[in-house]
């Protein structure tokens, strides 16, 4: 077997074992879509009465919990991450010969996974609380694509929270701002009607773009300059986190 | 201790692994200061010493987890500096801790191993290994739920998938109760039948005594002596009679009178040298009476394993207060 085939055959194996990891440990899948599901309600339910968004507010705010459900999912990555790091289990694998960076694909692959299936779970939940979106066939692809290049790129990234962290606890700690930046992005209410200040810090930061992005191809209005930072954002982090995360690798593995 | 030139790596050769001047540190603490050995085939070779005596640092050096400071190591033939490839095909390595998914369940615990060292008919070796190691009843269970003998026994179970030419257990039985323990002496003993090479750190003396032909003593970085259990043995007067007191200053007043005694204040006990004859022990007898020394306690100690080890690491230690 050449190195390349031995290498995605490994990723495989990795792959399986993560799989069975989210399928005896449902309470990760649970969270990852109960929280947001939680947010939706009470953002739609409850304070979403009070923004004057100019839209139905299960419109506006669709977009945003999408991001945030893929951001939400990262916590568990990096603890299972870090886990795998400290426990034993990383001696066998290299003493063995398993090939490099095998278990961080499984790792990623399994974290993209993840996050799609809880989106679908909140497109679906979205639809059932009145979703009404304007998009075609394409940007609905578009949408998708996005979402699972998002969920790729912040994967990378926590993969390597996961790996830099000296513990459990820790890496579990490193994923909460990856949480709390969706809260400070345009995902529940529109930059323009925030403070200075914050409103700078929003327009700066990646979900922003990513958000809007997304509302665009839903909603209609994409604009391509969000459209190309969403994407350079995307790119950037993924090249960061996988630098990062493979560097660490072997530094510590 | 013994520095030894490596044999080229290609030909025959008897020995499974070959150590030279071999050293480790990390930062200024020395772990391995040059230590060397030659481990043969098919045979059990044991590194005994105290915790912290470095030898978790050679078996990851052996098993191509660390990279050595200096000398150099052969595992099946191959120099694990550069050769690390071929070492790892060669080997299998069960550590202190348990090394298995908690997750997963023993039978998919061992079905990843089948997977990862491409094993053909893999889902028969893995029935094979869960009957050898009597795990079949929990096979679907997963290995969280395990006790710790039966995580030793999986653990064990999966270096052991792929058949690997040379093992290494670092303390496989620490931590584990009596019988878990002789159930592992028992599965070296009929891996040592098949052929395979076994490299076994312990703290405990009745395991080395147990199962080593070969046994190294590590104290601090060091090989304070090598031998078989027996050879060991002879290297010091370990047979003793123990005087052991109640009241201090009887003690005090014992440990005056009697000289060529080892006298030990913490345990209030001195140590007479013998070689455990009713003839010596009349003497000593006679001339504890002609003293009028009377103790509390008088226990007849042969030597074994364990007062070869504390004299031998003692030594070391107190050297390295001297210096």
């Amino acid at each position: 077997m050449s190195a390349v085939s031995m290498a995605l055959a490994d990723s495989a194996i990795m792959l399986r074992r993560n799989l069975k990891h989210t399928t005896r440990n449902p309470v990760t899948v649970f969270n990852a879509i109960l929280f947001p599901i939680v947010m939706m309600l009470m953002f739609v339910k409850v304070f979403g009465g009070g923004f004057d968004v100019g839209v139905d507010y299960i419109d506006y705010a669709t977009p945003g919990l999408l991001v945030m459900t893929i951001s939400y999912g990262l916590g568990a990555t990096a603890t299972a991450v870090n886990d795998d790091m400290t426990k034993g289990i990383i001696n066998r694998f290299k003493t063995m010969d398993v090939s490099r960076g095998a278990m961080l694909t499984g790792h990623v692959v399994i974290t993209t996974v993840r996050c799609l299936v809880a989106c679908a779970v909140i497109i679906g939940v979205a639809f059932a609380m009145g979703f009404d979106p304007n998009a075609s066939a394409v940007d609905w692809l578009g949408a998708l694509g996005l979402i699972a290049l998002v969920s790729f790129a912040a994967s990378w990234l926590t993969v390597a929270m996961g790996l830099a962290a000296k513990t459990a606890a820790g890496a579990g700690m490193a994923a909460v701002p990856l949480i709390m930046l969706p809260f400070l992005s345009s995902a529940f209410v529109p930059a323009d009607t925030m403070g200075a200040g914050v409103r700078q810090f929003v327009e700066y930061q990646p979900f922003t773009p990513i958000i809007e992005t997304l509302r665009g191809l839903l909603m209609g209005g994409a604009s391509s300059g969000d459209t190309i930072a969403a994407i350079a954002w995307c790119v950037g982090l993924a090249v960061v986190g996988y630098v990062w995360a493979v560097s660490t690798f072997k530094k510590r593995a | 201790m013994r520095d030894r030139p490596a044999r080229d790596c290609g030909g025959m050769r008897s020995s499974a692994i070959a150590v030279s001047g071999l050293r480790k540190a990390y930062g200024d603490k020395t772990v391995l200061d040059g230590i060397g050995f030659d481990v043969a085939a098919g045979s059990v070779f044991s590194l005994l010493g105290p915790n912290g005596a470095g030898k978790t640092t050679t078996v990851n050096v052996l098993a191509t987890l660390l990279k050595a400071d200096a000398g150099t190591v052969y595992v099946a033939g191959h120099d694990v500096a550069t050769a690390t490839k071929q070492v790892r095909a060669a080997i299998g390595v069960t550590g202190q801790f348990a090394a298995v998914d908690d997750l997963l369940s023993g039978r998919e615990n061992l079905q990843m191993m089948a997977a990862l060292k491409r094993v053909r008919s893999g889902d028969q070796v893995v029935m094979r290994l869960l009957e050898r190691f009597d795990l079949v009843e929990s096979a679907d269970k997963m290995a969280a739920t395990y006790s710790g003998g039966m995580r030793r026994k999986l653990d064990l179970a999966m270096t052991l998938v792929g058949n690997p030419q040379i093992i290494f257990l670092d303390e496989p039985t620490t931590g584990l109760d009596p019988r878990s323990r002789r159930t592992m002496w028992e599965i070296v003993r009929e891996l040592v039948a098949d052929g395979t090479t076994i490299f076994l750190t312990t703290q405990y003396l009745e395991e080395a005594d147990q199962l080593a032909d070969q046994i190294a003593v590590l104290s601090d970085g060091k090989l304070v002596a090598e031998g078989s259990a027996e050879e060991l043995k002879r290297l010091i007067p370990g047979g003793h009679v123990r005087l052991r007191f109640t009241d201090p200053a009887t003690y005090r007043s014992a440990a005056a009178a009697l000289r060529d005694v080892t006298t030990d204040d913490e345990a209030l006990s001195v140590q007479i040298p013998s070689d455990g004859t009713q003839r010596e022990l009349r003497s000593i007898l006679d001339w504890l009476d002609s003293t009028g020394i009377e103790a509390d306690e008088l226990t007849v100690h042969t030597p074994d394993l364990d007062d070869v080890f504390i004299a031998l690491t003692e030594r070391t230690s107190k050297e390295a207060i001297s210096q």
